[in-house]
């Protein structure tokens, strides 16, 4: 499902190159789920970028669902992404115009799909929003806007979620409802899972749990 | 189509929380398009009325006009012509109002049978028109112009003195078809009956006459055709004809250039809105690039992304562009009022579709075309932003779409100034022009931001140091406020010193020792009476000038008949078919100086040695040496050219484009001209009723109601231009207004937080007090420079003279626009500051 091959990627930063990711190479099937955690500036967000196609590596090569994404551009790995790609950001990155039943709409609507509303508003209840369709994100509280969130990633059925600390912005107690909904959700989907986090607990409920440090891989709890 | 319908859905949705300050975007461009509707269509309006009144500019289907009367031998011939003819005679004459004692150079038209044929002439009371044409067998009835009997409070019933004869005033002449009001008000007319003309003694030798007759053919006659066989016989005879179809043409010719002149004021307006909307829309892109970049992520590619906002700019220009044209149908409505002293026809207002569809069409186009601009780098936005806020795209790779759009603007901008102009130079040397405005206006906020930046002070305190550094940090407004302050502040500043530039031109020195009296059509009998009447009264004879009235008709040797054919020679027609009024001296007056060759002589083999002025000189594209043979009322004369003066027209003084030696044409038929200086008013109303006693053929010019009318026109003409100005001006202030008000979003955070971090309201005052008023002083003060740039260029280049301009209401131009920069911004800003910091911080601002 997704195959990192021998991914580096350097900046020029103030004249001077700037290497945040070295020679990472690792690989998932259909249904498997992994974590990458690592301190701050390790390159987790990096590679959680790299892997989704939302930038492009200096080297390397990533595969996702067996379609190459290095030589694409930015348009073409668009079109990857809302076809096969769901994401959960940690601030939750609604579109503040948009009320939530919108917001779960758009990935829906850019694929042409246009009576998606019963498909939105399912995922909505799903989530237990399901009166709150008509508010805007700046209505919902932290908690219910990351749920509107996950019922957008899943809202194209893709088959791969990335999530960047899901749970970052949110106390325990509404972390703890976010992650069950997160796991549930990727379990009955049969979706592929890659979660960036740093948070060893919410690392632990993965399958695979990899850890970076200073732009390479030290350690893959699969090895 | 789902998609595009998609990206208009999001389009609406995306706007949700942004409709009326996208509105207020679109205010910027309101005025320019009313400007652009209303010209329009108020040219559309005069257009077809000038069309459905062609015939009442004329009063006929045809008129034949001559300096002299018809020669008798072609007379039969075009006594056949038409249905039925109106002859008219009509010449510049001094009249007297017996009652008042007034007297005033007035132009005396002396008519025979039924013009005009067309058209009504509108006369108080009515019945006058049918008394008038029924005085048959020396009834002395004569119509006025309303403007003569008002300067002189006469009415009709009263007499009026034309020459020797005494007229009783039928009526109140309102309207004379095929003479506008402004005509009317420069020379105002006493119609007579053509029988008793010979009886006013006012046809001499020498005087200046003109002859007409006016045609009525059978409907459906082509005229042009009629009269074609014609032509040769009617050119050798220098009778100029005038048909319907041509009058149409010329006068229709000439308010189309004034519309299209309006209509690049407009324009301007309209472009200077654009920028507003640009700018505005290049930060209201910075708002939405955190939107745009979930969007990009979700999947969506580059051009959808564009597309939403492009939609929204096209909607909210649409909805601008609408409401200027609504707002420009009734500014219309306005503009033959604005207009009404120089129109020839009573325009009939109808709402022109035309013009409406013209205008926002065109306002629509540009100011998609600007905003396009902001809204390219959209197309760029990264995904990666969703990751890291901080993420900053790689700007540095050129955008040939970008390049398009410039070139596009430019292409557009020269385009719809070759549409009003029709001149290719013309049109690229205005949007050169405005390119130049633009790009002074970019250095300088570039180079005041680098200056700022370089030579920080350091040392000043906390106030002054935060309200620069606003002027360079991220989010500053320093390009967008000074292009959008300076072009208002340019274009405002220009359009005032060129008034003073056309009013300087025309003020013709009224000083001491100026004469302020010209007589002329002095008989060489009446010249020494004529000086005697002055010299009684202790009035100075300024001037005495012989004055012999010739035409061209050879130039080495070629018949100038021949000559005005030839298209490729570059000479002028008119100066090889016009009357030359020629004087002789052997001395160069004040006004002139010796530009090249030799002052006029005469050879010792009686060949007079002539002079010309520079002007009529390169007109006829002579050269030292030449011959010119003249015909002087019917004796040919061979003259020779041997030098050139330069003339300054300016100047009161009787200046000649062609001066004859001494001991030549004395003995030709002449008249005198001759100046003098009267006092005041009382003076001069004595001395002219003296002089329409004793001589009343001899014409007398107040210079003092000459500058009169003339300031007149030119204040009429200055509100014209005022009332375009105005579309700029207040354009100006609503860019100036959207763009503060945009900027405050921008702002609210940073307040916000300064304030949070303990900065108190007064501090927060004086930091955007120090930003906005150094703002608004260096935009004034640019935008001044250039107009006096221009100004000086006008001068120079156009019209022609010397460079004045009064610094006093351009300083408070520049004082005012300062003041009113800083008072907007510090009303936006009040905002800001009464809004609790914790609200913002929540993410509720």
């Amino acid at each position: 499902m997704l195959k990192i091959e021998n991914l580096t990627k350097s900046y020029t930063s103030g004249g001077r190159a700037l290497t945040v990711l070295q020679h990472v190479s690792f690989e998932l099937r259909a249904g498997d789920t992994l974590s990458i955690i690592g301190s701050s500036g390790s390159g987790k967000t990096t590679l959680l970028g790299l892997s989704a196609g939302l930038d492009r590596a200096t080297s390397g090569s990533v595969w996702l669902n067996g379609i190459r994404l290095d030589d694409l551009s930015e348009d073409q790995r668009a079109a990857v992404r809302n076809e096969h790609v769901g994401f959960i950001f940690q601030n939750f990155q609604l579109l503040p115009t948009l009320t939530a039943l919108e917001n779960v709409l758009v990935p829906l609507e850019l694929r042409g799909i246009s009576n998606g509303t019963a498909t939105a508003q399912a995922l909505l209840e799903r989530v237990g929003l399901g009166g709150r369709g008509h508010h805007y994100p700046t209505q919902l509280s932290g908690g219910e806007q990351q749920r509107v969130s996950l019922a957008r990633a899943f809202a194209n059925r893709p088959k791969i979620l990335f999530a960047d600390e899901p749970t970052g912005n949110l106390d325990a107690e509404t972390s703890a409802t976010v992650e069950e909904l997160l796991f549930e959700l990727n379990r009955e989907a049969g979706t592929t899972l890659v979660l960036v986090t740093h948070d060893p607990e919410l690392a632990n409920k993965t399958q695979r749990v990899i850890r970076l440090k200073g732009g390479q891989l030290v350690a893959d709890s699969a090895a | 189509m789902t998609n595009f319908l998609w990206l208009w859905r999001m389009a609406w949705r995306d706007s949700r929380r942004s409709r009326s300050r996208l509105l207020l975007f679109s205010a910027a461009i309101v005025l320019g398009i009313a400007a652009l509707v209303g010209i329009n269509g108020f040219g559309a309006n005069l257009a077809r009325s000038i069309d459905e009144q062609a015939r009442e500019l004329l009063g006929a289907d045809l008129v034949l006009s001559s300096s002299q009367p018809i020669d008798s031998t072609l007379r039969p011939t075009l006594d056949r012509l038409g249905r039925t003819r109106s002859r008219e005679v009509s010449f510049a004459s001094l009249v007297q109002f017996p009652k008042g004692q007034g007297v005033r150079l007035a132009q005396v038209r002396a008519i025979t049978g039924g013009f005009p044929f067309y058209g009504t002439w509108r006369t108080e009371p009515e019945s006058a028109v049918a008394q008038f044409r029924q005085a048959t067998g020396g009834q002395r009835v004569a119509l006025v112009d309303d403007a003569l009997l008002a300067q002189f409070n006469a009415q009709p019933g009263d007499s009026i003195r034309v020459g020797k004869l005494t007229f009783l005033i039928a009526g109140r002449v309102r309207e004379t078809p095929g003479q506008s009001g402004f005509s009317a008000a420069v020379a105002p007319t006493v119609f007579i009956p053509g029988d008793v003309l010979a009886g006013t003694g006012l046809l001499q030798r020498g005087s200046r006459v003109q002859y007409r007759t006016y045609y009525l053919f059978a409907p459906g006659t082509d005229v042009a055709k009629t009269i074609k066989p014609l032509e040769k016989r009617l050119d050798a005879a220098n009778i100029s004809s005038d048909t319907i179809a041509e009058r149409k043409q010329q006068t229709g010719r000439s308010f189309a250039d004034l519309t299209r002149f309006l209509n690049l004021v407009a324009f301007v307006a309209l472009l200077l809105g654009c920028v507003g909307v640009a700018s505005a829309v290049s930060l209201y892109v910075r708002e939405k690039i955190a939107s745009v970049a979930v969007l990009r992520c979700l999947g969506a590619s580059g051009s959808q992304a564009l597309l939403i906002y492009l939609l929204q700019v096209a909607a909210l220009g649409l909805a601008g562009a609408l409401l200027g044209a609504a707002l420009g149908t009734a500014v219309q409505l306005l503009l033959p009022r604005v207009f009404a002293e120089f129109l020839p026809v009573a325009v009939d207002i109808q709402v022109s579709w035309g013009a409406v569809a013209q205008g926002v069409l065109t306002g629509v186009l540009v100011a998609v075309l600007f905003a396009l601009l902001p809204l390219l780098s959209i197309r760029r936005v990264s995904p990666l932003r969703t990751l890291r806020a901080s993420f900053e795209e790689d700007t540095t790779a050129p955008d040939p779409l970008r390049y398009l759009v410039y070139g596009l603007i430019f292409v557009f901008i020269t385009g719809f100034a070759y549409l009003q102009t029709r001149e290719v130079k013309l049109a690229l040397g205005f949007a050169a022009g405005l390119l130049v405005a633009l790009g002074g206006l970019a250095g300088v906020a570039a180079g005041l931001r680098w200056l700022v930046r370089r030579f920080f002070p350091t040392s000043w305190s906390y106030v002054w140091r935060q309200g620069l550094a606003n002027l360079y940090r991220p989010n500053n407004q320093t390009l967008l406020l000074i292009i959008s302050i300076g072009l208002g502040v340019f274009l405002m500043a220009t359009l005032y010193i060129t008034q003073g530039l056309l009013l300087s031109r025309v003020q013709v020195a009224s000083g001491e020792n100026q004469p302020n009296l010209v007589l002329f059509d002095i008989q060489p009998a009446q010249r020494v009476d004529v000086a005697q009447l002055l010299t009684q009264r202790r009035l100075p004879v300024l001037q005495q000038v012989p004055i012999v009235t010739m035409r061209l008709t050879e130039l080495n040797g070629q018949p100038t008949s021949e000559l005005k054919k030839d298209s490729t020679s570059g000479r002028s027609r008119g100066s090889l078919t016009r009357e030359y009024r020629v004087t002789y001296r052997d001395t160069l007056i004040s006004s002139e100086q010796l530009a090249e060759g030799k002052l006029p002589y005469l050879a010792a083999d009686g060949t007079p040695h002539i002079s010309i002025e520079t002007g009529f000189f390169e007109r006829l594209k002579l050269k030292l040496g030449d011959t010119l043979t003249f015909n002087v009322q019917g004796a040919p004369l061979l003259t020779i050219v041997s030098g050139t003066r330069t003339v300054d027209w300016t100047r009161v003084q009787t200046n000649f484009g062609v001066v004859f030696p001494n001991g030549v044409l004395e003995p030709a038929p002449q008249f005198y001209v001759l100046l003098t200086r009267v006092p005041d008013n009382t003076v001069l109303g004595s001395v002219q009723r003296e002089l329409v006693q004793r001589f009343p053929n001899v014409s007398a010019i107040d210079l003092g109601l000459i500058l009169q009318t003339l300031d007149d026109i030119l204040s009429k003409i200055s509100f014209v231009i005022r009332f375009m100005a105005f579309f700029s001006i207040a354009t100006g202030l609503v860019v100036l207004i959207s763009s503060v008000v945009v900027s405050r979003y921008q702002r609210v955070q940073e307040s916000v937080l300064l304030r949070t971090l303990g900065a108190s309201r007064r501090q927060m005052l004086r930091i955007t007090l120090v930003e906005y008023a150094l703002l608004g002083l260096l935009a004034a003060a640019t935008g001044l420079v250039m107009a006096v740039l221009a100004g000086w260029a006008l001068a120079f280049w156009v019209f022609d003279i010397g460079f004045t301009a009064s610094p006093l209401p351009l300083l408070l131009l520049a004082a005012l626009t300062t003041v009113l920069t800083i008072v907007i911004g510090l009303f936006n800003s009040r905002d800001v500051l009464t809004r609790p910091p914790l609200a913002v911080l929540r993410g509720e601002g």
